[in-house]
């Protein structure tokens, strides 16, 4: 059981700053995801919280203890990198009881104990007695869980433990580590990686991370309907949310936007009546478009590029924007390159953006 | 056909012709310290006669079995100390980040570079000031300035290519600095340990200036000096074959270690240059 609070954290590689100031409240037994683009320090942030990097300033408390100036294997965490990270010259067993062999005090019963524990729940026990080299990208990944769970840690991390593995395997391990955390319910774990489907599938809560800052904190379906800026809107979602510039025309009750070469929208969202004739961005998902079929729509134009994916069709639709706007429409729907199509979307799906990107809260 | 096999015939001269060219010596110390007396200056190819004279005699006569245990001893040491100061330093040198890690890192390289004449009056200084002249330690010290700098050099680059998560991995295990250098980046570097050990090792075997100059006694000086010095009844003899058979009693070991270990020593060249 440990509640994890990070104040005002800051980390700086000389005058590079990485992080700016993060403020973050994590729950025993939570399941955190940090989620971001290449470089917006999630990973640092990780690195942070394990220790293996000084924070420059703020405090993280593990526990109601403050852990700043305290070494990785005393904050009770574990961690499972990228790359595996196993000692080559080890077997699995040695890999796996290293940690606790290490720590005075467990006696061999109870390390043997542990690490067979541990292979049992990972199903790696017919590996034990072999070297990291002799086993696939997979097993080693297991072994590596394994070892972080011999430690019994009180907070797991993870540092984007499946970008090694091939699609089908990362599916499966990503089940793998979502039963994992059912199975041990005080342990909380924090798990970083750039793969929104990751991110959206394993978390109780997801940390959306752009530039060293917090763009926004909370559960995955929360993220992805009200997101609270641009930002978090076009980064969860495949394909990304399609924004383009529109004017506030009024504000107050039943507002009013209208896109640039589109016609108004009424929308459902809370805009003060001073933004009127203010610069906005108006945004809707893919999936929310649908062809119209009784001439009302949103926008009009010619499909440019039609994707057919299987499940579903994609087609890219020029409206006179810089930027094609983007539909996800069902597979069986008959179109083809060239064709003229309306689109229009139930209003509750459409969002509006202020000037600085923050979103207008939906009614 | 004909073709090819003049192709291969050719291939094997070239090859005969290598390794007579690098044997031959070493063949002929060996046929001519079997040989005694005046068969010595007769030059023959084959081994005509066999005698051990020589090795009774280099062995029983002076002190040859004492200059034997002073190099053993000191090139032992000098390789003992050597690694355990370079995997300590080159544990630094690749993982510690601190400011003027590379001008340290070239400024090792540079001792390297003087020629050991130019380093042997001020090290003769060094050597009385310690008051260690005509003992092993002065041998012992002196040797580490061209041992330290490659075993140093060679395993911080050896040391940067292992993956830097391992040690984090055991950073978050709990593991010292120390336990990362000894149980965790130690089994993992035996190749290179080895061959730099085993160069060390050569180095300050056959090392023959400052032996030369830091001893004075026959009982401390080391054998490519004790062979050197080699005499014969009279100052117009030289006893060549006496000198022959030391030099051959001082390479085989040599060659007995670099047999034993060099499955390890090719794994070592190579390693560092391509990451595995």
């Amino acid at each position: 059981m440990a509640d994890l609070l990070l104040r005002g954290i800051k980390k700086s590689y000389g005058n590079v700053k990485v992080l700016h100031g993060i403020d973050l409240d994590i729950r025993a037994g939570e399941f955190i995801v940090f989620v971001g683009p290449s470089g917006c320090g999630k990973s640092t942030l990780l690195r942070l919280i394990a220790g293996l990097e000084d924070i420059t300033a703020g405090t993280l408390q593990i526990d109601g203890q403050v852990v700043n100036q305290l070494a990785p294997s005393k904050r009770g965490i574990a961690m499972v990198f990228q790359s595996y990270a196993l000692y080559p010259h080890m077997t699995v067993y040695d890999n796996m009881a290293f940690g606790m062999k290490l720590a005075k005090g467990h006696d061999k019963s109870e390390i043997d104990k542990r690490v067979r524990e541990a292979a049992n729940i990972l199903q790696i026990t017919p590996y034990l007695d072999r070297l990291p080299k002799q086993l696939s990208g997979g097993q080693r990944q297991r072994v590596a869980i394994g070892r972080a769970i011999v430690r019994d840690p009180k907070v797991f991390l993870f540092d984007e433990p499946l970008s090694n593995l091939d699609a089908a395997l990362r599916v499966a391990t990503r089940i793998e580590i979502n039963k994992l955390h059912e199975s041990m319910p005080g342990v909380t774990m924090i798990y970083v990686t750039h793969d929104q489907v990751e991110a959206m599938t394993l978390a109780d809560r997801i940390v959306v991370l752009n530039a060293g800052r917090v763009e926004q904190v909370g559960p995955p379906m929360e993220l992805y309907h009200n997101p609270a800026n641009l930002f978090v809107a076009r980064f969860l979602g495949s394909p990304s949310m399609n924004t383009m510039p529109c004017t506030v025309v009024s504000g107050g009750a039943n507002p009013v936007v209208k896109p640039d070469g589109c016609d108004p929208i009424v929308v459902q969202a809370t805009i003060p009546v001073s933004a009127a004739g203010a610069k906005a961005t108006f945004g809707v998902r893919p999936e929310d478009l649908d062809i119209s079929t009784n001439g009302e729509a949103i926008f009009r134009g010619k499909v440019d590029i039609v994707e057919q994916l299987g499940e579903v069709t994609l087609i890219y639709v020029d409206v006179g924007a810089p930027e094609p706007i983007v539909a996800k429409i069902p597979n069986d729907t008959v179109i083809a390159k060239g064709d003229t199509v309306a689109l229009t979307s139930e209003r509750r799906h459409l969002q509006v953006f202020d000037e600085n990107g923050i979103a207008y809260p939906r009614t | 056909m004909l073709w090819h096999v003049i192709k291969r015939t050719a291939f094997y001269l070239l090859v005969v012709g290598i390794v007579v060219v690098s044997i031959f010596p070493f063949y002929y110390a060996i046929i001519t310290s079997f040989k005694s007396g005046t068969a010595l200056f007769q030059i023959d190819y084959w081994p005509k006669t066999f005698s051990l004279t020589n090795y009774n005699s280099v062995l029983t006569t002076g002190s040859f079995v004492r200059n034997l245990g002073n190099s053993l001893f000191i090139a032992s040491v000098v390789v003992a100390i050597s690694l355990l100061l370079a995997v300590t330093a080159s544990f630094a040198l690749s993982r510690v980040r601190f400011s003027g890690r590379s001008l340290l890192l070239f400024t090792i390289l540079a001792v390297s570079m003087f020629p050991q004449i130019a380093v042997l009056s001020g090290l003769f200084e060094l050597v009385r000031f310690f008051g260690i002249f005509n003992t092993p330690f002065a041998l012992i010290f002196s040797y580490m300035i061209f041992t330290l700098p490659f075993t140093v050099w060679v395993l911080t680059t050896f040391m940067r290519d292992l993956p830097i998560e391992i040690e984090e991995a055991a950073i978050v295990d709990g593991a010292s600095s120390w336990v990362i250098v000894t149980r965790v980046f130690l089994p993992l570097m035996w190749p290179a340990l080895v061959t730099t050990g085993l160069l060390a090792f050569i180095a300050a075997w056959n090392e023959f200036l400052f032996a030369l100059t830091f001893t004075s006694s026959n009982e401390t000086r080391t054998v490519p000096v004790a062979i050197a010095l080699l005499s014969g009844n009279s100052q117009f003899e030289i006893p060549w074959g006496n000198i022959m058979a030391a030099s051959v009693i001082v390479t085989v070991p040599l060659v007995v270690l670099v047999l034993i270990f060099q499955r390890k020593i090719i794994s070592g060249l190579t390693a560092g240059g391509v990451k595995g």
